[in-house]
């Protein structure tokens, strides 16, 4: 049977009820209250952790990494959340966080982190990320960092990985039209951008919380700092654009009227 | 002098697709408002040779091709491959490329190839005073920016709508042939449709159909009534030929175990970590309008809601117009309407 060693790498992101506005700083961007905001895991990002646990726990002696670039104090609120779900050892790096960081010096951190982890066999590997984050929405990283480790197996929008008898792979990949691509590879190292996946939310452990929780500590104490000073980009001008319309609302027609009413809009050019 | 690259690939039937014509106009627009800028056309693919012609007379300086039966599909290290050998041979500074799902796989992967940098899903591209800027949306089209970059190459993905489609008259070109390495460990198989909604998503119909979580719920009845929300729904989505979405709730409840509308995935969630399709109307029926849903409609032009509840998030200025009512009823009179 084979093993696996998957690295998931994922941000984090403000909770999406959360009000977001841009802010200026000296030329950069950022969000209004950026270290009040609540925090998630981005969650595709989430959805790859979940797809890597169902993996690890069907391929005893896999196991995974969690590569996360993130602000230190917001990591550490964060992984309180997680710790529970999916067994995983931690490798913190302590940047800004936001949509408004450049994905190729992203890309650049994690290469580092991915590359200090001991005896990674890149045969074995699995590069695991969401396929778009939900602040920089730009499904860049994963790509870069792939290509940064030499990894020219690519997939992106990923929702079913299948491990075949033979020890092939077998992709399903988004593509228009709500259709999947499927693709087939023999050999690893591989990156896999998901999106949704199939499984549902792993219940909280606290006996993977207590397991994790004594890795996640020391590994954010020991987080490297990385400015990513987003060179080269500059942004002229960001802003929320004005999405109220004038809401209509309309209590005091029969089912037959707004139905009719319905009608004539849909047929209407 | 900027050196704009317009990298294209075919489809399955040697054509061109409307995104691709779209960014032709973004790149050949751009050529003429930078000053000196020159215009080339690379297209990967199979019957590249025939795409060259359809777009012959864009005034592109130099065409660059790259052909072979590994490229009939979009494959990672195949694409990547044959793209940065035109790029390459191209010596392209700024590259336009569709945002579609072929490109959008590998376009960032091959600015790392090409020590460049890439920006991906731009709404909008101008060149004024000399210096090219496009705008992008940032946090699930909550943000939008204006931004522009010193590096080079500078990969940019296009999103459809961001300009016309090119038109003009095919004319037959003599292309550069590019070599690139071909790669036997991916192989594509195909496409394929997930159970039961082949039908149910049409990017390009006019009409974009919402189902949430309510048609679950139970009723004023105190039940709740799934095959007639499931008839309701499929019935009207198979009339209309509206492209059918759904909220995160609904299609949630499929992957926990919950009593279920069989005709949903993943697939047709809208919303934060669902799509954001483009149509020119939306209905949406027994969803609330929370904004995790409702940033998913950030291209749909015209919006109507039914909903029982008048304090729902649709009132809160994200439709045009709010019905307050019962679904069930509205929708089986409106789907006689359209017998
Ligand atoms: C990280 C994260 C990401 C998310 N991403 C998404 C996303 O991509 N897409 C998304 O949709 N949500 C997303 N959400 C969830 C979002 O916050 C809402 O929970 C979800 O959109 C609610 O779905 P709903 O409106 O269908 O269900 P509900 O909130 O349960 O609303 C059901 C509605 O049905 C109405 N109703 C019931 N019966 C009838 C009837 N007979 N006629 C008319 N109306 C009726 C009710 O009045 C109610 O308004 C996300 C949340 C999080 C935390």
């Amino acid at each position: 049977m084979p093993t696996f060693q998957i690295i998931v790498c994922a941000g984090i992101v403000p909770e999406p009820l959360q009000t977001l506005e841009p802010v200026e700083n000296a030329g950069k961007y950022a969000l209004k209250n950026e270290a009040m905001l609540p925090m998630i895991i981005d969650p595709w990002g989430m959805h790859a952790l979940y797809e890597a646990a169902h993996l690890s726990k069907t391929y005893p002696g896999s196991k995974i990494y969690l590569v996360v670039a993130a602000p230190k104090g917001k990591l550490q609120q964060v992984m309180m959340t997680i710790a529970q779900k999916v067994p995983f050892e931690l490798i913190a790096i302590d940047t800004p966080a936001g949509g408004f960081t450049e994905a190729y010096e992203v890309a650049k951190a994690l290469e580092q982190a991915i590359k200090s982890i001991p005896a990674l066999d890149m045969s074995q590997t699995l590069l695991f990320g969401g396929w778009e984050s939900a602040s920089r929405c730009s499904g860049a990283t994963m790509q870069m960092l792939g290509e940064m480790l030499g990894i020219t197996e690519q997939f992106q929008g990923v929702d079913t990985l299948t491990v075949k008898e033979d020890g092939s792979f077998e992709i399903m990949e988004r593509v228009e039209g709500g259709l999947h691509q499927k693709s087939t590879f023999d050999k690893l190292p591989a990156v896999l951008g998901w999106a949704t996946g199939d499984l549902p939310e792993p219940p909280n452990n606290p006996q993977i919380g207590m397991m994790n929780m004594r890795g996640i500590m020391p590994s954010i104490m020991k987080a490297k700092k990385e400015d990513l000073p987003n060179e080269g980009i500059e942004l002229k001008s960001c802003e929320v654009p004005k999405a109220l319309r004038e809401t209509k609302i309309v209590d005091n027609m029969t089912e037959e009227m707004i139905a009719n009413e319905i009608f004539t809009w849909i047929k209407k050019d | 002098m900027e050196r704009i690259l317009c990298l294209l690939h075919t489809q399955s039937d040697g054509t061109l697709s409307q995104l691709a014509l779209e960014t032709l106009t973004v790149s050949s627009t751009t050529a003429a408002q930078l000053p000196d800028a020159v215009l080339l056309v690379g297209i990967l693919g199979t019957a590249t040779q025939q795409a060259a012609t359809q777009i012959g007379s864009c005034g592109a300086n130099q065409f660059f091709i790259a052909e072979d039966p590994a490229l009939e599909k979009g494959s990672y290290h195949n694409d990547t491959n044959a793209a940065e050998a035109i790029a390459k041979a191209a010596q392209a500074t700024i590259i336009f490329a569709p945002a579609d799902s072929r490109f959008n796989r590998m376009i960032s992967g091959m600015a790392i190839r090409l020590n460049g940098r890439a920006d991906t899903h731009a709404v909008a591209v101008a060149a004024d005073n000399g210096t090219l800027t496009i705008s992008r949306w940032y946090y699930r089209q909550r943000i939008i920016a204006q931004q522009t970059r010193q590096q080079r190459p500078w990969v940019i993905s296009i999103e459809s709508d961001t300009a016309a489609p090119w038109k003009g008259d095919s004319k037959t070109v003599d292309a550069t042939t590019v070599s690139f390495a071909v790669d036997a460990n991916t192989k594509v198989i195909g496409t394929i449709a997930p159970e039961n909604t082949v039908q149910t998503i049409k990017p390009d119909s006019p009409l974009l159909f919402v189902a949430g979580a309510g048609w679950c719920k139970k009723q004023s009845d105190g039940q709740t009534h799934l095959l007639e929300a499931e008839s309701l729904i499929l019935d009207f989505v198979n009339r209309s030929g509206a492209s059918l979405g759904s909220s995160k709730s609904l299609v949630d409840q499929n992957s926990e175990g919950e009593a279920v509308l069989g005709c949903l995935t993943h697939m047709n969630q809208v919303g934060q970590t669902g799509s954001t399709p483009r149509h020119p109307k939306g209905l949406a029926t027994c969803c609330h309008g929370e904004e995790p849903h409702t940033v998913g409609w950030r291209f749909i032009t015209q919006r109507r809601a039914i909903n029982t509840d008048a304090n729902c998030g649709w009132a809160r200025g994200k439709t045009d117009v709010l019905y307050v009512a019962d679904a069930f009823k509205v929708m089986k009179i409106l789907n006689d309407l359209l017998k």
